[in-house]
């Protein structure tokens, strides 16, 4: 079949076809960016943490009336209180482990700082987030240690988050330990923190720790992390806790009870007193899970009424050209070749419309990348949205072209 | 005439009713997502103080010098305690602030009654003129209660719910960390989104009913009550505690100063600038006045509150609008010359194009007014699930009103009659001679 005729109908169809192909245009450049952009979401969502986030609660409290001052008396009394909760969480049924924890991956609290190889901050410095906690933490949080050991009890050191003093070992993250040692010979060696003058040793190192933080300003070292054997002393203090599996729910329950039965001048609201880590986990990821969904319903519609308008304009076109159609059936023209005719008027339509859309496509991506946190639009988005639009093209224009395939040769002989 | 057309239009859309629908269900898709995001959108970046947002304005002091990293050129997002302290000192603006976010408990009197974890802010006295903060009963303290460090408290009506079970509270005790405070003013709801006064620590939106307490800063750093909000430092302090946060030169604190003029806007730059010199001669700073004074419009802006998703996501919405209204042009144009023949009897009969015109805009309209009725629900619907899929902060200050539903038919209906210009220009220019030549 020759394209020249199907050329030559529709220059008489100007408005229409300028329409559809606008139409595809605009659908194909919307629908590519909104798709990047779940794309992007959905692999941040799927970001691990490298902790094992089953059966994990964090449990937070504010004691009331407790000493709110910095001078030693009242670090020593904040710090009994807290090792008596330690003490109350271990003893519940069901509970595997608990440990001192300041914050957890993606919870939101975080404190960070720069590590460098000199004290003066000259030279390599890497920011990294810093976990406190005691010796149980690593452990309860279930993070893979890769190389040397854990802090053991008497390493750990309680003070408030204003204290002045380093401390003097820390396990940290591989990419910290990578980016402070490319030779990787971290184990073992000092560094210093925030231009402290005491060095800290590196007495081991995780393999995968996720900082507290999803915000986009903590991108750059999402995976920098320091667990720091410091009990944060203060009026508020979490506790992570590991539960047996499948108990999670009946410890949630028992802590608040038995925490209240052994002081019961605490605040521990709903909100933020008990949480499993998936509620922290859905939490954290709320706004892109929503941002995704919302993305996905436009491009639903977008197709939708895209497709609903090629079946619409067709039609017409095939009501219009109904004589035609019986004088081409009368002169031997089979129903395939009109069926044929109507898809291959779409394709030309259809790829004009995606020549265009392609390069609206790549503009608003660029648009988007200077005014918003967007990335490069990968070919592949591209290349999927064009045989994407392609196909609801042709399946969009297959009823009408059938309906034109069936118009019986006898119409050409009756008046129009 | 008019229902003659409305008649016509009726008679018409009945004919074709699959089209009709398309056409309605396109429209009204396109305005209530449209809508839905607008409606987030509008709730996010309102102005939270519209009266005087221009003359509320935030100082930034560059106190870390053009050698810190993180900050490129820009200074720091808050003000040290010295800083801060020394502006409030100089007192160069008819009323100002310094702002820190405190999270003190509250004990409320009679056995066995739990204490009440509440969100507040250290202030001056002058916070509450110069921000217009609604007072139910009472009022803000005097300059003389800062200077003093009074023992005075302004609480939230919740906070006076909670406490005293509402009523006028005023030269009422209460207990704030175990020490005891008068309550010198109750205030009506207020909750301003975004919290333009602490972007800081609130990232500019926080759910709930607001601050519950507020405390005069001096007394509050008297008496310890330590900063709960975020701090940042460039050089970590060299002393311990909250004392240790004083004397460094980490920033804490949000400023606010009231200025009503051009001119005062003028001097009080004039007066920064002239403070940091001072600073620099003083051997503190080594680098020439570095600082920033920011209306509150500005401030928002440059702190990027409004978050970008809410943007991005109004903009794929108006896209989907757009091929929505395409897509009802082109199928209003198929629409329209199928009935040329109809036009033609018309035109020979003596309508005038006017006339034509009036027709099928008002078909046009018809269309649109269907659609708007179905955005409206839509909207609803959109508007009332949105907490689904946004935070609650967020979600919470996307509301349905009035405006939003008039805007919504109005933007229904004027699309469809903008997209139907076109097909309808189409339309009038039909050859009657020929139409009744053909058929």
């Amino acid at each position: 079949m020759t394209v020249h005729p199907i050329l030559a109908a529709l220059r008489r169809h100007k408005a229409g076809v300028v329409l559809i192909v606008l139409q595809i245009a605009l659908t194909l450049a919307i629908v590519c960016n909104a798709v990047f952009i779940i794309g992007q979401r959905i692999e941040r969502l799927n970001r691990p943490t490298g902790i094992d986030e089953n059966n994990l609660l964090r449990i937070a409290q504010a004691w009331v009336g407790a000493p709110s001052g910095d001078d030693s008396a009242s670090v020593e009394k904040l710090d009994e209180l807290q090792r008596e909760d330690l003490a109350t969480l271990r003893s519940l049924p069901g509970v595997q482990e608990v440990a001192a924890s300041e914050s957890l991956p993606i919870q939101g609290m975080i404190w960070s700082g720069d590590l460098t190889l000199t004290p003066d901050q000259k030279g390599i410095a890497v920011q990294a987030a810093y976990y406190y906690g005691d010796e149980h933490l690593r452990s309860t949080l279930g993070v893979h240690l890769i190389a040397g050991r854990d802090f053991n009890a008497g390493e750990i050191l309680h003070h408030t988050i204003r204290g002045t003093d380093a401390s003097p070992v820390i396990i940290v993250s591989k990419p910290v330990a990578d980016k402070l040692f490319p030779q990787g010979d971290a184990l073992g060696k000092t560094v210093y923190q925030d231009g402290k003058a005491q060095p800290s040793t590196i007495v081991g190192i995780v393999e995968q720790l996720q900082t507290p933080t999803t915000d986009s300003w903590g991108n750059p070292f999402a995976y920098n992390s320091i667990l720091e054997p410091v009990r944060l002393d203060g009026v508020m203090a979490s506790y992570a806790v590991r539960t047996q599996p499948g108990r999670e729910q009946d410890v949630m329950h028992e802590a608040r009870k038995a925490l209240f039965a052994a002081n019961p001048m605490r605040i521990m609201p709903d909100s933020w007193g008990v949480q499993s880590f998936s509620e922290i986990r859905a939490k954290a990821y709320r706004a892109d899970r929503g941002m995704a969904i919302l993305m996905g319903v436009v491009c639903l519609i977008l197709l939708g009424v895209t497709a609903a308008g090629i079946v619409g304009l067709t039609s017409f076109w095939v009501g219009q050209r109904h004589r035609q159609i019986g004088v081409r059936r009368a002169l031997g023209a089979r129903r395939i070749d009109i069926l044929h005719y109507f898809q291959i008027e779409n394709l030309l339509i259809a790829g004009i419309g995606v020549v265009l859309g392609v390069l609206l496509a790549v503009g608003l991506n660029l648009w988007l990348m200077t005014h918003y946190e967007m990335e490069r639009l990968p070919v592949l988005y591209v290349l999927t949205g064009v045989l994407a639009m392609l196909a609801i093209g042709q399946g969009a224009v297959f009823l009408p072209a059938r309906r034109a395939s069936n118009v019986p040769p006898v119409v050409a002989t009756r008046a129009a | 005439m008019f229902g003659y057309y409305l008649e016509l239009a009726l008679r018409s859309l009945k004919r074709s009713p699959g089209l009709t629908v398309l056409m309605v269900l396109a429209i009204g898709f396109g305005v209530a997502a449209s809508m839905t995001t607008y409606a987030v959108f509008r709730g996010v970046s309102g102005d939270p103080i519209p009266w005087k947002s221009s003359k509320l304005f935030v100082p930034r002091i560059d106190m870390w010098g053009p050698n810190d990293s993180g900050h490129v050129g820009d200074p720091p997002d808050a003000l040290d305690y010295t800083d801060a302290m020394a502006l409030m000192r100089d007192h160069r603006a008819p009323l100002q602030s310094a702002i820190y976010l405190i999270a003190p408990s509250v004990i409320p009197a009679g056995a066995g009654r739990s204490p009440i974890p509440v969100d507040g802010y250290a202030v001056y006295g002058e916070f509450f003129p110069m921000l217009d903060v609604p007072f139910l009963y009472g009022s803000g303290w005097s300059a003389d209660d800062d200077a003093h460090q009074a023992a005075v408290a302004v609480i939230g009506d919740k906070l006076n719910q909670q406490v005293f079970g509402g009523g006028n509270s005023v030269g009422k005790t209460i207990d704030i960390e175990g020490k005891d405070y008068r309550v010198i003013g109750v205030l009506a709801d207020w909750n301003p989104q975004p919290i333009f006064y602490d972007v800081m620590d609130t990232g500019g939106y926080g759910g709930g009913d607001g601050p519950g307490v507020f405390v005069p800063l001096q007394r509050a750093v008297a008496v310890n009550m330590a900063n709960v909000g975020a701090n940042e430092c460039r050089v970590q302090p060299v002393e311990s505690g909250f004392v240790g946060l004083q004397h460094s030169n980490c920033v804490w604190i949000a400023y606010m100063a009231e200025l009503d003029s051009a001119a005062a806007v003028q001097s009080y730059r004039q007066y920064l600038d002239d403070y940091a010199r001072e600073q620099r001669a003083a051997g503190r700073f080594a680098w020439a006045p570095n600082n920033r004074l920011f209306d509150v419009p500005a401030y928002l802006e440059q702190e990027h509150v409004v978050p970008s998703d809410t943007k991005v996501s109004l903009l794929v919405a108006l896209g989907l609008l757009i091929v929505c209204l395409v897509n009802t042009v082109g199928l209003l144009l198929a629409k329209f010359l199928r009935r040329s023949g109809e036009i033609g009897v018309r035109r020979a009969l003596g309508a005038s194009r006017r006339a034509i015109y009036a027709q099928f805009l008002t078909e046009a309209g018809m269309i649109g007014a269907g659609g708007g009725v179905l955005g409206l629900l839509l909207t609803g619907v959109g508007v009332l699930s949105v907490g689904l899929v946004l935070p609650a902060r967020l979600a919470h200050l996307a509301r349905i009103d009035p405006s939003l539903l008039m805007l919504t038919v109005l933007v229904a209906v004027v699309a469809t009659m903008l997209a139907g210009l076109y097909p309808t220009f189409r339309a009038s220019r039909v050859q009657p001679a020929w139409q009744l030549k053909t058929n």
